[in-house]
């Protein structure tokens, strides 16, 4: 848009010139990524075949020869993972848990983050590299004490008590984050909005949180995928009975105690991570050029 | 708690997103209430306030349980002094799992940031961005259990003359060679290790990366290119100096992951054929063979091992004061 | 029909049942909830997964038909940090599958567990179960833990088709076996399989195999002082056992597929080149619930007629018959009128027959009639738990894990390196000594 108002206009005929130019140009380009993806996709693509193959092959066969004569496909593991007692109400429980496990710590990571990045108060330094510091904390060496709380405080084994916890464990990088992003934006701006008389609130609201957008996105996939991938924290805080437990814990009793009855773990793989990619999706528009366009003077 | 499933929806989906920015309106009007310069004292800390109350509960309060507790006996009871710290610094596995977290923390950083660069700015320049990067992030979305069976299928091995049935030795065979046990051989178990978490991660650096190179305003490339600057001098003069901090972010991130890299190696090997890292060895002293003493000395020396990173984040953070 | 004559028919039915055979699970449920309608619920923390997450709510259904009491069971394959974690913070499940009793130990230690001698009906379970499990379950005089599933262990596993058309026999003693194994490997195949890969706990197959060795050429007493930490792990009796299993294991022509193989391979999938054509080796050793994998891989294969085992052969002839056994501990954390019926249900005849009826189960209450288990394989090795004139129960189980671990690690090692044999020994002496002065 900006960038084409620049250059002056070309005639319709060399446009279409330069067009076939860049193609051929941009070729290799096209090449390179395809096989970088190709390469990455490999383990997943394993993953996917291996989904639809009868179970007793997947132990026996590499995963390619489904597509050699007999072509042995089959919806088995499938069928047995979605008939898995309890896995359309842990469905519904993973939401109940990951949404607000991703909505609180972003926004109380966002109001801190622009405190630390925008205002002024003694120990801010100190007390924003502890936040980093706690990056590294085992969580396993958080459980004990903290569910020692929870046991006096009532929350164990209520929705409540993993939203806290997961919007906990997920703060330091979401402050870390947001507080660098918040940095990059031109400080004129907001110095121009406090003149106008703007509240920290409204320069909060109206300038830092639509021009960080992409960032937000970012870290809310990040925070959502962690909590629904989550495993050890809600059998810990929420425990397990099928009135709230997550898809993580519905997935993890599809083997039994010895791993037997893996294999069905390739076809519950994609099943849970179908909303995850959704969402990704979903956000991905927000991940656009040009947000700050016009707010810097070159 | 929340017998009305309809009730726990609402409150889900409206309650608590309208709670937290009623927590930013009430401050506001608040502090609008009272003298401007007790305010303006007082605005930062209840701006943080949230963050830092849940941090302390759930991480500053536990760390320093922690550290106290590495310094008695299993079960808490007695006073030890250094005798874990002693204990893990003499233990072979504990020095195995030094020596591996610093090839995860340099592969690992190493590999991510270079991958999750390259694809940022591959990616940039073609119009199907949104489905390639979907691709290079899916791994993100892959629980480790799956991860772990995906593996699996990938460095699978069986005896040289039989049917593979592992991705990677039917390759190596395909092409004449000799079956490889990926994670048994020494060193090549430890880079197969990393290169599943590289895997994994290179979807976050690439997120990232992603969004500060889409935050480089438009008028600073355009003015580079009139300038008569090729693709290549505006990428290394002026994208990746603006990319300067978010990828010192990334990179750190990644360098404290390294350290506290667990899920892989746990489900994988578990430590054995000289893959043990730290958190993994943690893991087992804590819950295994329930010896809380050692099992807290190593998340302590995990804690001191991050203070240069600390240091070094220290700086930056006074450079850009200073911007 | 008329009315009362259903009525009548029924009761005489019922007479006839309860004199000859076990009562319904339904009936059983409400005597050991007192012959009340409890209500309420009990929480129950377990290890089971898949078709036994599946088998265990089976075995609990008439329970809850009977007594209105929930049964809300959490299956996770972390049950060590799951219960530990849950212990520590003071949140403990009502019911729980312990990992072993090296962890049973620690919790009636620290007084965590409910003294099951107060909550059982003490004269009926002695009866019904063999003193080795009270003996097992039991900490300084406290019940601490009862079994309410078993497996046998040490079987050897061949494909039966195979060994009937080579003609050959069944060995009697260690030095049968070999010789067989040397007539196999001198025809240039291999005789044996092992697979040691299983996740976290690799190397726990080659345990077994060290233990069914110590206990048949050193004897009990010394199998006994071995797990207890009172023999050394340099000691002659020790060490002779690993150099034994070292003339399998150590020789690449006994063992299918060489080192790389022996560690990559999944026990689960270990015994797949028994079905093979042809096959890629003719013995493996493992528990008795290795015929869920067979059937899994190969969904056509039929007890007895395909796969069959035979126990883990005497050393010498004339050697007492010995038997491995393992098996799914459960206690108690809270002292609640649920969880107490729920526990009493447990160990009931009744209760345990409808686990062995589905299958991959082994019932440790006598009371429960061999002929309801669904194969003569599951029979067979039920039978031989019995029958054997030693049992003892799986001897890293019994070590602190710390121990227990380090003779997994000990044995991969020794899989990659049996000329390191010394070090490996003398390392895990050191553990020794560390980890029962722990205890």
């Amino acid at each position: 848009m900006k960038s084409r108002a620049l250059s002056p206009a070309p005639s319709e005929r060399e446009r279409r010139g330069n067009r076939l130019l860049q193609g051929l140009r941009r070729f290799p380009l096209h090449i390179i990524i395809v096989a970088l993806v190709l390469i990455w996709s490999t383990p997943t693509v394993g993953l996917l075949v291996s989904s639809f193959r009868p179970a007793h092959l997947v132990t026996t066969t590499g995963w390619w020869t489904a597509f050699i004569p007999p072509w042995n496909f089959s919806l088995e593991l499938y069928e047995q993972a979605l008939s898995a007692a309890g896995m359309g109400q842990s469905f519904i429980n993973s939401l109940f848990i990951t949404i607000p496990a991703t909505v609180i710590p972003l926004m109380i990571a966002a109001f801190a983050a622009y405190a630390f990045a925008w205002m002024r108060f003694p120990g801010r330094e100190i007390l924003f590299v502890a936040v980093i510091g706690l990056l590294v904390v085992p969580l396993q060496t958080t459980l004990i004490p903290v569910l020692r709380i929870y046991n006096n405080l009532g929350l164990t084994g209520t929705f409540v008590g993993i939203w806290l916890a997961h919007s906990a464990y997920g703060l330091p990088l979401a402050v870390y984050l947001l507080r660098n992003f918040f940095s990059t934006l031109p400080r004129d701006m907001f110095e121009s909005a406090a003149l106008d008389g703007a509240s920290p609130f409204t320069a909060f609201f109206s300038l830092a949180l639509p021009l960080s957008v992409p960032a937000i996105a970012s870290l809310a996939i990040f925070q959502f995928m962690w909590v629904w991938n989550d495993l050890l924290i809600a059998l810990i805080y929420l425990g397990g009975e099928p009135s709230v437990a997550p898809m993580t814990v519905t997935i993890g009793n599809l083997t039994n105690s010895l791993g037997g009855g893996w294999q069905v773990l390739t076809a519950a793989a994609f099943i849970s991570m179908l909303l995850p990619l959704v969402v990704f999706f979903t956000l991905q528009r927000y991940f656009v050029r040009g947000l700050l366009a016009g707010s810097v003077k070159g | 708690m929340f017998e009305n499933r309809l009730l726990l929806a609402l409150i889900v989906v409206i309650g608590v997103p309208a709670a937290t920015v009623a927590y930013a309106w009430l401050v506001e009007a608040v502090l609008g209430r009272i003298r401007p310069t007790v305010a303006r004292g007082l605005r930062p800390w209840l701006w943080t306030g949230p963050v830092l109350l849940l941090l302390l509960v759930y991480l500053i309060y536990p760390t320093i349980n922690t550290f106290i507790i590495s310094f008695f006996n299993a079960n808490s009871t007695e006073w030890v002094g250094l005798a874990n710290y002693e204990f893990i610094f003499t233990n072979n596995a504990v020095l195995i799992a030094l020596r591996n977290n610093l090839l995860w923390l340099v592969f690992l950083t190493l590999f991510t940031v270079v991958f999750g660069l390259l694809f940022a700015i591959l990616f940039d320049r073609v119009r199907y961005e949104s489905v390639v990067k979907s691709l290079i992030f899916l791994p993100m979305a892959i629980s480790f259990v799956a991860a772990g069976v995906i593996w699996r299928i990938m460095y699978d091995y069986q005896p040289p003359g039989q049917d593979q049935t592992g991705t990677l030795n039917a390759l190596v065979t395909a092409f004449g060679g000799n079956p490889v046990a990926w994670l048994i051989e020494r060193p090549e178990n430890n880079f197969a290790l990393i290169a599943v978490a590289v895997w994994i991660w290179t979807g976050f650096a690439l997120v990232v990366l992603s969004a500060a190179l889409k935050g480089i305003p438009v008028e600073i490339i355009e003015a580079a290119k009139v300038d008569g600057a090729n693709e290549l001098q505006i990428l290394l003069r002026v994208t990746l100096p603006m990319m300067g901090s978010t990828i010192a972010v990334v990179a750190t991130t990644m360098v404290i992951y390294a350290l506290k890299a667990f899920d892989v190696v746990y489900v994988m090997t578990n430590g054995n054929f000289g893959t043990e890292v730290m958190a993994n060895r943690m893991y087992k002293e804590m819950f295994n063979f329930t010896h809380f003493g050692r099992a807290s000395a190593i998340a302590t020396v995990l804690l001191l091992a991050i203070v240069p990173i600390m240091i070094i984040n220290i700086r930056r953070f006074r450079q850009q004061e200073q911007m | 029909m008329k009315r009362w004559l259903v009525l009548l028919l029924a009761s005489l039915f019922a007479v006839a049942f309860a004199q000859g055979e076990l009562r319904t699970p339904q009936e059983a449920a409400l005597e050991a909830a007192g012959g009340e309608e409890l209500g309420g619920s009990v929480s129950v923390l377990g290890v089971w997964g898949g078709n036994e997450q599946e088998s265990f709510l089976e075995m609990v259904r008439p329970f809850e038909e009977a007594t209105g009491i929930d049964v809300e069971y959490t299956g996770t394959r972390d049950l060590n940090a799951v219960l530990f974690t849950r212990v520590q913070g003071g949140n403990p499940p009502d019911l729980a599958g312990l990992p072993g009793p090296g962890q049973m130990a620690q919790f009636a230690q620290s007084g965590d567990l409910v003294d099951l001698n107060e909550v059982l009906d003490m004269e009926a379970f002695g009866n019904q179960y063999a003193d080795t499990w009270s003996d097992l379950g039991t900490v300084d005089d406290t019940l601490a833990g009862i079994f309410i599933k078993a497996s046998v262990k040490g079987l050897i596993w061949y494909n039966a088709n195979v060994w009937e058309e080579r003609g050959w026999e069944i060995p009697q003693t260690w030095d049968e076996m070999m010789a067989l194994s040397e007539e196999i490997a001198a025809g240039g195949e291999t005789p044996w399989c092992e697979a040691m890969e299983s996740g976290a706990a690799s190397g726990w197959p080659g345990t077994d195999w060290l233990e069914d060795i110590v206990l048949r050429q050193s004897g009990a007493d010394a199998y006994d002082a071995w797990y207890q930490g009172e023999l050394a792990w340099t000691s002659d009796e020790v060490r002779q056992a690993w150099e034994t299993w070292g003339e399998i294991v150590g020789d690449p022509n006994m063992v299918y597929g060489g080192v790389p193989t022996i560690l990559t391979t999944n026990f689960g999938q270990g015994g797949n080149p028994l079905f093979t054509d042809p096959p890629g080796c003719y013995m493996f050793h493992q528990a008795s619930f290795m015929t869920d994998f067979f059937v899994e891989s190969y969904p056509d294969l039929q007890p007895v007629e395909d796969f069959n085992f035979f126990p883990f052969p005497a050393m010498n002839e004339g050697d007492p018959t010995s038997v491995e056994i393992a098996g799914d501990l459960f206690g108690m954390f809270n002292d609640t009128p649920q969880a107490r019926a729920l526990v009493n249900y447990l160990v009931t005849p009744e209760a345990q027959a409808i686990w062995v009826e589905r299958g991959g189960a082994i019932s440790p209450n006598q009371d429960v009639p061999l002929e309801l288990y669904p194969d003569p394989i599951a029979a067979q090795s039920a039978d031989l738990l019995t029958s054997a004139e030693v049992v003892r129960f799986d001897a890293s189980d019994l070590m602190p894990e710390a121990m227990n671990n380090a003779f997994w690690q000990g044995i991969l090692e020794f899989i990659q390196n049996p000329e390191g044999l010394d070090d490996i020994l003398s390392n895990l002496d050191r553990v020794q000594q560390d980890a029962y002065s722990d205890q």
